[in-house]
């Protein structure tokens, strides 16, 4: 078969028209750890699409020099799941003040809770938080003579993710620490996003290489040129 | 002696713990240790995704795209690969990396560490430590022997959040290093700086002095490793 002929579903759009599928009050994911492999161009559409509001948003953290810190300074978050927010003084104060919750996992199971929310697995149990105050309320079960706490994988509407580049079928690779929680992400969502530097033609993506296969994938936009 | 003099002493001194395998570096005192491990033979985890972090890059060749858990920019090694958060914290979880070198506001004689919170302010920031002390095969935590407050660290139970229960193994401070085998501490190392007295009255915790108990010279420690001291 030639690559002319070869078509997946996966959409090519602007990230104004990405970002335009997003139902307001979506629960959201986005990637990145700090602001490396955070998606700022979709942000920066999300921020300019004003009927996106109400946001839940699951992310490690909100880095201040992120998009999505601005996202929250407007006050569109309403709540964020993740596990890292007292860089932010604006988050803390948010907080505080009742302007936004805040449900803390500790990063391990955040990401373990990604992975298996895109692999069909509810719940699963993990060492971590055992008889500590972020395990106070979860149900907790002994295996082998250890304490293990039960957590509940996580499932999104929407993930807006970063890759390095896409092939024209919607595979992905990444580009150093920039991987990250993206391809949990992009696993665990109804509708995945995916900002990336370069598409590229069928073929020059190596099989071996590619992280995430184009059945994790709905729309691709290209970051272009001139946009860091 | 200076704050960075003892904070590199404490980084020296965990890193004789440190021969071969593979650890992980929490932030603070803990970083410095990478100065001081046997080149080669000691490979540095990061958890947001990096086996084998190299020093960091000479000034205009930073990467943005590369940086380590302490979102600080780093370099590679000829044997590092990447990978994703998941399989990341699988390496902690599932108990493959030998060592973490950690930071603590409380330590306690059985092990208990508390790390992440204090009474009374919002609980807002676990990141990675929870994962790292649960899965990491031996927990070193390095910390000066008291808070900035003069208060003890090493205590009988930890007063603050626990980050996890009796995962301690080795405590390094600058005045002594404790071991915990079989839920109880010991002394196995003072520096001769300090007496016994002394030490006694900052450790709040009970302790034992170790069969295998040492005294150490700190100042001489300090001095070899002047050249690499800053001031």
């Amino acid at each position: 078969m030639k690559e002319g002929e070869i078509k997946t579903s996966v959409e090519f759009l602007t990230a104004e028209a990405a970002v335009s599928r997003i139902p307001d009050k979506s629960r959201m994911m986005v990637g990145g750890f700090g602001r490396t492999g955070t998606p700022e161009h979709l942000l920066q559409a999300v921020i300019d699409n004003t009927e996106i509001d109400g946001l839940t948003i699951i992310s490690n953290n909100i880095n201040e020099t992120s998009n999505l810190h601005h996202l929250f300074m407007q006050g569109r978050i309403r709540k964020a799941i993740g596990s890292y927010y007292t860089t932010s003084k604006e988050v803390v104060k948010a907080y505080r003040e009742g302007h936004m919750d805040i449900e803390l996992i500790p990063q391990g199971t955040l990401s373990e809770a990604l992975r298996l929310g895109g692999s069909g697995i509810p719940a699963f149990y993990t060492p971590t938080s055992a008889g500590t105050e972020l395990a106070k309320d979860k149900e907790s079960r002994v295996f082998n003579g250890r304490e293990y706490v039960l957590e509940k994988s996580l499932t999104a509407e929407i993930a807006l993710i970063k890759a390095h580049k896409a092939d024209k079928a919607g595979n992905l690779i990444y580009r150093k620490s920039a991987r990250n929680f993206n391809p949990l992400m992009a696993m665990a969502a109804d509708l995945t996003i995916v900002e990336v530097e370069e598409i590229v033609e069928l073929g020059e993506l190596d099989p071996e290489e590619i992280i995430t296969p184009f059945i994790f994938v709905d729309i691709v936009v290209e970051r272009g040129k001139d946009n860091d | 002696m200076t704050d960075l003099n003892i904070k590199r002493y404490i980084a020296w001194r965990s890193a004789q713990e440190l021969q071969a395998g593979v650890v992980n570096l929490g932030i603070g005192i803990p970083t410095l240790v990478a100065d001081y491990l046997p080149r080669g033979l000691v490979t540095i985890h990061s958890e947001n995704g990096i086996l084998g972090v190299g020093p960091s890059p000479v000034s205009g060749e930073e990467d943005a795209d590369l940086v380590n858990a302490g979102k600080a920019p780093v370099t590679i090694l000829p044997h590092s690969s990447f990978f994703d958060s998941s399989l990341s914290f699988a390496m902690m979880r599932g108990g493959h990396i030998d060592a973490t070198v950690i930071g603590a506001l409380q330590v306690a004689e059985n092990g208990d560490i508390a790390s992440w919170a204090i009474p009374g302010k919002d609980v807002l920031g676990v990141g990675g430590a929870m994962d790292l002390v649960v899965g990491a095969k031996r927990v070193i935590v390095a910390t000066t022997h008291l808070t900035p407050k003069g208060e003890a660290k090493i205590l009988s139970r930890c007063t603050y959040p626990l980050t996890a229960k009796k995962r301690v193994d080795t405590i390094i401070t600058e005045y002594a290093v404790f071991k915990i085998r079989q839920g109880k501490l010991y002394l196995v190392e003072k520096v001769e700086e300090i007496s016994f007295d002394e030490l006694k009255k900052i450790t709040e915790a009970s302790y034992k002095i170790a069969e295998d108990f040492k005294s150490v010279v700190r100042e001489s420690a300090i001095d070899n490793l002047k050249g690499e001291i800053l001031n």
